[in-house]
């Protein structure tokens, strides 16, 4: 067993820690409901990494552009699928909304028959949420991954119906982890009804910020740096150099509109899309609400 | 209020994957390692880490990236420490051996959330000890360093660069050594972005052992690494100078005065005249007349002769014979013999005094010869030292003690020792836990960071378990030391030129006060 579940030195929150999977979660409620629903979270938790191991092949294959959709057996893969199929017409795996799909189903777990008045759990920083009726919940917003620093609050209200908030962009891990971005953004970050559609549709946004043909983007294939990558020898990211304002202003054009159409079909409520200092916002909830 | 006692116990080892599936990942390219520490089985390239950060492919081995690591000593029946571990030593704890518990490995994850510190029981001398082991994020905290070198870096005050960043200073200079000032709360977090950022890694690289390029504005370029010469100027430095010009002259005055006529030791700081200063006036030496330039500061002593700089003795002079200001008629004469030397030997000339009391190089004596390489054999090996300051009085404390003050009343009385990684730490006196620790005095890669941005050492404190008691301590999770398993952990040697942690302390006060 190298499932790890302790409660943080604050006395309030739980981490549960298991191979690359690091959850943080934090409920409200009567303190017996607290712990009844972190002992439901641990519960659910063991068979998270087992589940999605036995589908890992399946996981990390494109899904096809037309005909059926592949069938997982394990309920987070299934919503893994679920989330990327809207992408199918380009390239795209149901690994993209792993992380997304696992909160999702943690705080299923943990809200099953509890009586709470609200609840997150953060993936690494993809995080799903319940806010209760008559609760907020404040969520910072971090533009840059490589420094964090909050730039924004979002404040959730229940009206709002966010129950996912995902983050997308330069890997955050220094000696080379495995959040590959096809694209240049700092940070991609989408409000949505959950947080598997609000991963998916981070990434595919981070993927569109993007200068194609810019020399003097450092790129690799994937498979170079990790050789099971999903994506193949498709070229990620390395480096970005400081840009022009207009090549700034120019790739953060094509995230945008892709958000704005993802906005405008509903299947996401809100995006925030930063690079090199440069933010644009997209949907309406956000610009009613962002509290800069 | 719920408690981590609460949960059940999962933490553990390993779970073991399938051995199918186990036999199908390994069966690929050989670079690539297959790590079995969770059932995802990355297979990692040489140089990268899996999906988790926490495992990684270090030549060709599945490494744990960061280990808790416990050192280890065997002493024989005189006390005296036995040598047990060979070359081809793995990192496994070794059975029977006093263990001691460092905070490297402890915890680090960012952003503020880690595991529970350590809090290890052991039985030493038949008392009971507790160590509290952690990792302290400090976002008070700079590196000091000491560079033996007369060489001009730059003035005072100067600001020192890496990468066109600020990171810090050029501070007081001490006796044959530049000092700078680095890192501190105000470039980690006060200044721009990359400020911070370059800070921290500045800082990191340092205080692992690394080497570190940086400029001087106004001053020279540099290259600094703990326990390594100081490079200036693309330049390796590898003496210390014996002393100042005027120190020299005190030490070797007896070794010259049968041989020259006069000396004149060229240093930025105190340039030292034989024949004036009384060392010379003691062994009846006659004046030569020869007056150096400069504030003269009192017999035979000389300020300012020139400007700081990378020639003689951390002057810009490169001709010795330009800080001359007059050769006195009246005092000097034809024949007179001149050695001008630098304070750690490596500059050297010697001229007779013609008809005209101009200098006139000449082949130097080889007694003359022998003292010059004598200064140079004195000299101690030119190295950069640094110290790792931080303050360890903020919320690390909690988790030691519930009651935070009591844990500084408590190091402040030598109750408690606080040592980083093992290695012994000076605790300031004054307010606070703010202490000091030569960087190689701790093992290998014992630092790390987070982008807040602020440095990540490890820190413990070890005391008595009925000090512990008394001052607030968190009891229910003092765990025992044997109850660390192998593969959790790597184990080290101790050092045996240090203290052993665990030894008992004798501080002022007793338990119960």
């Amino acid at each position: 067993m190298t499932i790890q579940a302790a409660l943080m030195p604050d006395g309030r929150r739980l981490h549960l820690q298991h191979g690359p999977i690091d959850l943080v979660i934090e409920a409200w409620g009567a303190p017996d409901e607290i712990m009844a629903a972190y002992r439901q979270a641990m519960v659910a938790f063991q068979t998270v990494l087992p589940g999605l191991v036995t589908e890992l092949a399946l996981l990390r294959r494109p899904l096809p552009a037309t005909g059926s959709l592949p069938q997982a057996e394990d309920a987070i893969a299934r919503n893994m699928v679920a989330a990327c199929a809207p992408y199918r017409q380009d390239f795209i795996t149901p690994m993209v909304a792993v992380a997304g799909a696992v909160a999702d189903h943690v705080l299923a777990a943990l809200r099953r028959h509890r009586v709470l008045t609200k609840a997150y759990v953060n993936n690494g920083g993809d995080i799903a949420c319940w806010i209760g009726t008559g609760t907020q919940l404040d969520c910072g917003l971090v533009t840059d991954l490589l420094s964090p620093r909050v730039t924004g609050i979002f404040h959730l209200t229940p009206e709002m119906q966010i129950g996912g908030i995902a983050t997308s962009g330069a890997p955050s891990k220094g000696s080379g982890g495995r959040s590959f971005s096809l694209g240049i953004a700092d940070a991609v970050t989408v409000l949505a009804t959950d947080a598997a559609t609000a991963d998916a549709a981070a990434t595919v946004i981070a993927n569109a910020v993007d200068l194609p043909s810019h020399p003097a983007i450092g790129r690799v294939p994937a498979d170079s740096i990790d050789p099971d990558s999903d994506l193949g020898d498709r070229l990620i990211t390395l480096s970005v150099p400081v840009l022009r304002a207009s090549e700034v202003a120019a790739a953060l054009e094509r995230g945008r509109a892709r958000a704005e159409a993802l906005c405008a079909s509903g299947m996401i409520a809100a995006a925030v899309l930063a690079l090199q200092g440069e933010i644009r916002l997209c949907g309406s909830l956000l610009q009613r609400h962002l509290a800069a | 209020m719920t408690s981590a006692s609460d949960l059940p116990d999962t933490r553990g080892s390993t779970d073991t994957p399938s051995e199918q599936a186990l036999a199908a990942a390994k069966a690929k390219a050989e670079e690539i390692v297959t790590c079995d520490a969770c059932p995802v089985l990355c297979r990692i390239r040489l140089g990268k880490t899996g999906a988790c950060d926490r495992y990684g492919n270090i030549d060709g081995r599945l490494v744990r990236m960061s280990p808790l690591v416990v050192t280890q000593r065997v002493l024989d029946e005189k006390g005296a420490v036995v040598p047990f571990l060979g070359h081809d030593w793995d990192g496994q704890l070794v059975p029977g051996a006093e263990t001691f518990v460092t905070g490297i490995g402890a915890g680090t994850t960012y952003p503020d959330y880690k595991p529970a510190p350590f809090i290890v029981g052991s039985e030493v001398e038949g008392v009971d000890m507790v160590t509290v082991v952690t990792e302290g994020i400090f976002s008070y905290c700079g590196v000091k360093v000491k560079i033996d070198t007369d060489r001009f870096i730059g003035p005072e005050q100067a600001a020192v660069r890496v990468n066109g960043e600020q990171v810090g200073h050029v501070t007081t200079a001490e006796y044959g050594s530049q000092m700078l000032a680095l890192g501190g709360v105000r470039h980690l977090t006060g200044g721009s972005k990359k400020e911070g950022t370059v800070t921290c890694d500045t800082m990191l690289t340092l205080c692992n052992k690394g080497a570190v390029e940086m400029t001087i504005d106004g001053g020279t370029s540099l290259r600094v690494q703990a326990g390594k010469p100081p490079v200036i100027d693309g330049q390796e430095e590898h003496r210390m100078r014996v002393g100042c010009g005027s120190a020299t002259i005190g030490i070797f005055a007896q070794q010259w005065r049968d041989h020259v006529d006069e000396v004149i030791v060229v240093d930025d700081h105190i340039t030292g005249v034989l024949s004036e200063h009384q060392a010379g006036r003691f062994l009846d030496m006659k004046p030569a007349g020869i007056r150096v330039r400069g504030r003269k500061s009192t017999p035979g002593r000389y300020f300012q002769v020139a400007n700081p700089g990378t020639g003689w003795g951390g002057t810009d002079i490169t001709d010795p014979l330009a800080i001359i200001e007059k050769i006195s008629p009246e005092t000097a004469w034809p024949g007179l013999r001149l050695l001008m030397v630098s304070t750690t030997g490596e500059h050297h000339a010697y001229f007779v005094l013609d008809e005209r009391l101009r200098p006139q190089p000449a082949p130097m004596p080889a007694a003359i010869a022998k003292v010059v390489e004598r200064i140079g054999e004195n000299c101690e090996p030119a190295l950069c030292t640094v110290l790792f300051m931080g303050g360890a009085g903020g919320s690390l404390r909690a988790g030691v003690t519930e009651n935070p003050i009591r844990l500084t009343r408590s190091v402040q009385q030598a109750l408690t020792r606080v040592t980083c990684g093992g290695a012994p730490v000076y605790v300031w006196p004054g307010g606070g836990i703010t202490l000091m620790v030569d960087v190689t005095e701790m093992p290998d890669n014992a630092f790390g960071y987070v982008p807040t941005p602020a440095l990540v050492a490890p820190i413990e404190f070890t005391m008595r378990r009925s000090d512990y008691e008394v001052m607030g301590g968190h009891m229910g999770f003092v765990r025992p030391v044997a109850g660390i398993r192998q593969g959790q952990v790597q184990a080290i040697s101790w050092r045996s030129d240090q203290p052993w942690p665990l030894d008992p302390l004798n501080g002022q006060g007793s338990s119960g006060t």
